[in-house]
């Protein structure tokens, strides 16, 4: 894959797939796989992280957005779980906001670690203008 | 006194029983100041565990306590399915190949479990978390030099009451701030039944 392509970890399934949807319609060329819920219930599951980033791992990189708490545990045990993926990255980012960023970054061919800066910049970003 | 394959086995089993027993009170502990999941998530793991291992004849405790890693990471949702998970495959990368292990081998394996727990969650004592029962417990086990488990499991259960008087620093009750206080950390409490449930097995 030409592209940095993108996992998407969220307690609900339904925003990891929600969000999937959103970012498709904006970045078409980036591979971009969810991986919510636990076992069909609210949760993260480090496993169901690992298979999503194995299927979307690109030589060009992978970031890895994740929304609360336990998903941080979860996305770094599936990172050492896959095992000799050095390039993913888990950005430091709010879920919507920066992988909406990342996949229009990833869309543009741009290098991994310059997909992960947009991301992560995005916590200063100002959504409304005072 | 060696520890074989058998005896962790019956770890586990003693563990599934208690949390079975304290499911109820583990979940109004975390009710208190988390999501109110902990103990149908710990019960419903070390069943899954339990039902796993009882079936499969293992030779040695790293292939046996990486099935117990395994399963907990798979099933149990929230922060105590990487945590016990990263847990259990810190010990089963230590007693790897092995049949049995001595005491000095097994307070090695708690001692990278402890080290797995910590760098996972990135937490200290003194945080209200699971670490403030395993780092003292570990540490009297090294000093001591033996597998006492007697008491390390009354070590355990004096630090987890003490857990009370700390204002949580990490996960969801990181939240409640200074309302934390007063509350014993759920993840305290079923560490002091890991280790209660070990002393019985060395006991036995």
């Amino acid at each position: 894959m030409n592209h940095v392509s993108l996992v998407l970890v969220s307690h609900s399934e339904e925003i990891a797939e929600g969000l999937k949807k959103l970012l498709e319609q904006v970045a078409p060329n980036v591979g971009i796989a969810a991986a919510g819920g636990n076992n069909g219930e609210i949760g993260t599951n480090a496993l169901r992280i690992q298979e999503a980033i194995e299927s979307v791992y690109s030589e060009k990189g992978t970031v890895v957005l994740f929304d609360l708490g336990s998903a941080l545990l979860n996305a770094e045990l599936a990172l050492e779980m896959a095992g000799g993926k050095e390039r993913v990255r888990i950005a430091d980012a709010p879920l919507v906001e920066g992988a909406y960023i990342a996949a229009v970054e990833a869309g543009l061919g741009k290098p991994l670690e310059e997909v992960v800066q947009a991301c992560e910049a995005v916590k200063q970003m100002v959504k409304i203008e005072k | 006194m060696n520890l074989g394959v058998e005896q962790a086995k019956a770890w586990i089993d003693q563990m599934n029983e208690l949390f079975q027993q304290q499911k109820q009170y583990l979940t109004e502990l975390d009710q208190a100041i988390g999501d109110g999941d902990h103990g149908w998530n710990m019960a419903r793991g070390f069943q899954e565990a339990v039902d796993k291992i009882s079936s499969n004849r293992y030779e040695d405790l790293g292939t046996l306590l990486k099935d117990v890693a395994m399963t907990l990471i798979a099933k149990v949702g929230g922060a105590s399915g990487p945590l016990y998970g990263t847990a259990f495959l810190k010990m089963s990368q230590v007693l790897a190949g092995k049949q049995e292990g001595n005491e000095q081998e097994w307070i090695a394996a708690l001692g990278e479990a402890l080290a797995g727990l910590k760098a996972r969650g990135k937490a200290q004592v003194g945080e209200k978390t699971m670490i403030d029962v395993w780092e003292p417990v570990v540490m009297f086990l090294q000093e001591k030099g033996q597998l006492l488990a007697r008491e390390a499991a009354q070590l355990a259960q004096q630090k987890m009451e003490e857990t009370k008087t700390l204002e949580a620093k990490k996960g969801r009750a990181a939240y409640l701030g200074k309302r934390s206080i007063g509350h014993i950390d759920p993840g305290s409490a079923s560490s002091c039944l890991l280790f209660i449930a070990f002393a019985k097995v060395v006991e036995s």
